[in-house]
């Protein structure tokens, strides 16, 4: 039905490695995004401090700028370490620092501050009470964290989460700019190649928009399941 | 205070005065692209917010449609489209359009100021929507017309309701516009991807984008900021 001119394989290709790539950025946003949470919340200064300016950081830097950063930045600071060990130990040692990660740490660290905001503001909506029961159960601060803190607030987290997590998936597209072969990069070289955008720009937007789409019903059927029990007022 | 910066400037290889330039150069383009893009996208978001609350589905459809659409795709595609696309049209090398869309710069203009216009839409939406009932049956009993509630009631109250989340918006755009530099633009992304390849010097040419985009989004936030505390005066505690 639609003649990709045998780039079809390639788009799909591409689209995994999307899928890949915004998977394992989620993951290190969302564990940055509970660290950061915690600080921001903690009664110690420095670490309040910490994740006051790594939000602020992020969000007055370009994704792409930051992107540029790590992936240039991380080749140099690589060549140089390794620069260092040859002079000290003798030992050669190359490594290549390629688009994926570098892509993964950005996006990662970038959605880490959003994540950020959205989990304090999920700590805050938990009932104090929780908290004080916990400690009259002697609950360590680490076990009051795990087993009363994140279950209750993932409830209230998960609208920022899902939103977080749509805008996270279309930054990906960024990474095709430092040369990872996503479904962007591989579209955009096939429309040059075939001097027909229209031809492979179009699917690669709707598969975009299936997998927000899929995801949206996703996180739907997630808020359901971690609010079964509560009494919604209308 | 000059003297000192003519030394730091002649002391090192990277920051000399064609380097800022360039930066100079980028910033005023960046500058130009953002706010030029959220102008028409304002412009064009007002009446189809308007156009997507009304309840006849075959006008607030298209609207939702396109909203849809344009925030459900990375910017990156909807610019590649755009820029790629615009010279495939047939036979507008003939006509004076391709005098316009030759270059980077209008093809980027478009795709931006239909994306932020798609954003804005559903921005002012949700506010329209929050109108409080008793405002418009307010205006309505003292005999205004639709036209007249939408212009004196609806939109200057839904305007303020609107201004927190627009300046994220605004925020948003600034730094998507980074990615004019893929579509050979010199905006500051692009000036600042010039200096590196020049001194293979990534630190410093991205450190100091970064900071200057910085310096650029902090104005933005503390300007909405006042703006809001001026439109939201009436809701100040008394004596504050």
């Amino acid at each position: 039905m639609l003649d990709l001119k045998g780039y079809g394989p390639a788009l799909m290709e591409g689209a995994i490695i999307t899928i890949e790539l915004a998977f394992l950025s989620l993951v290190l946003a969302v564990f940055l995004g509970l660290i950061g949470a915690a600080s921001k919340l903690s009664q110690n200064r420095l670490l309040r401090g910490g994740a006051t300016a790594y939000t602020t950081l992020i969000r007055g830097v370009p994704d792409l700028v930051m992107m540029l950063l790590f992936y240039y930045g991380g080749q140099v600071a690589v060549n140089n370490l390794s620069d260092l060990i040859y002079d000290a130990y003798g030992v050669d040692f190359f490594f290549q620092f390629d688009p994926f990660i570098a892509g993964v740490l950005t996006i990662g660290l970038i959605f880490g501050a959003y994540m950020t905001e959205t989990f304090r503001g999920a700590f805050l909506a938990v009932d104090e009470g929780q908290i004080e029961a916990a400690k009259a159960y002697g609950f360590t601060r680490w076990h009051t964290f795990r087993r009363v803190m994140i279950p209750q607030m993932m409830r209230h987290a998960l609208p920022g989460l899902g939103n977080n997590w749509q805008v996270l998936l279309k930054t990906t597209a960024l990474v095709s700019i430092i040369g990872l072969t996503d479904m962007v990069r591989v579209a955009e070289q096939a429309a040059k190649a075939e001097r027909s955008p229209f031809l492979f720009f179009i699917p690669v937007a709707i598969m975009y928009l299936l997998i927000t789409a899929g995801s949206e019903l996703f996180i739907k059927w997630l808020n359901k399941r971690a609010n079964a029990g509560v009494i919604q007022g209308d | 205070m000059p003297e000192m910066i003519a030394e730091w400037l002649n002391q090192n290889d990277i920051f000399t005065a064609t380097t800022m330039l360039h930066y100079w150069g980028g910033l005023v383009t960046t500058v130009q692209l953002v706010f030029l893009s959220l102008v028409l996208g304002l412009i064009i978001a007002v009446p189809l917010a308007i156009l997507r609350t009304l309840r006849n589905p075959f006008v607030s459809g298209p609207v939702w449609l396109y909203t849809y659409l344009f925030r459900g795709t990375p910017l990156l595609i909807q610019l590649y489209v755009i820029y790629y696309g615009i010279a495939q049209i047939e036979g507008i090398q003939d006509t004076f359009w391709w005098e316009i869309f030759r270059a980077a710069f209008y093809p980027a203009l478009l795709a931006f100021t239909l994306n932020t216009a798609a954003y804005t839409t559903e921005i002012l939406r949700g506010a329209i929507m929050a109108t409080p009932q008793g405002e418009i049956e307010a205006a309505k009993a003292y005999g205004m017309s639709w036209l007249m509630r939408i212009r004196r009631i609806v939109l200057p109250s839904a305007a303020r309701r609107a201004v927190q989340a627009y300046s994220n918006e605004v925020i948003f755009m600034l730094h998507a516009s980074a990615i004019a530099s893929v579509v050979t633009i010199v905006d500051l992304t692009g000036a600042a991807r010039d200096i590196y390849s020049r001194f293979y010097a990534p630190f410093d040419a991205f450190i100091a984008v970064a900071l200057i985009y910085m310096v650029l989004t902090f104005t933005l936030i503390y300007g909405f900021k006042r703006l809001e505390h001026r439109l939201l005066r009436h809701l100040r505690p008394v004596g504050s």
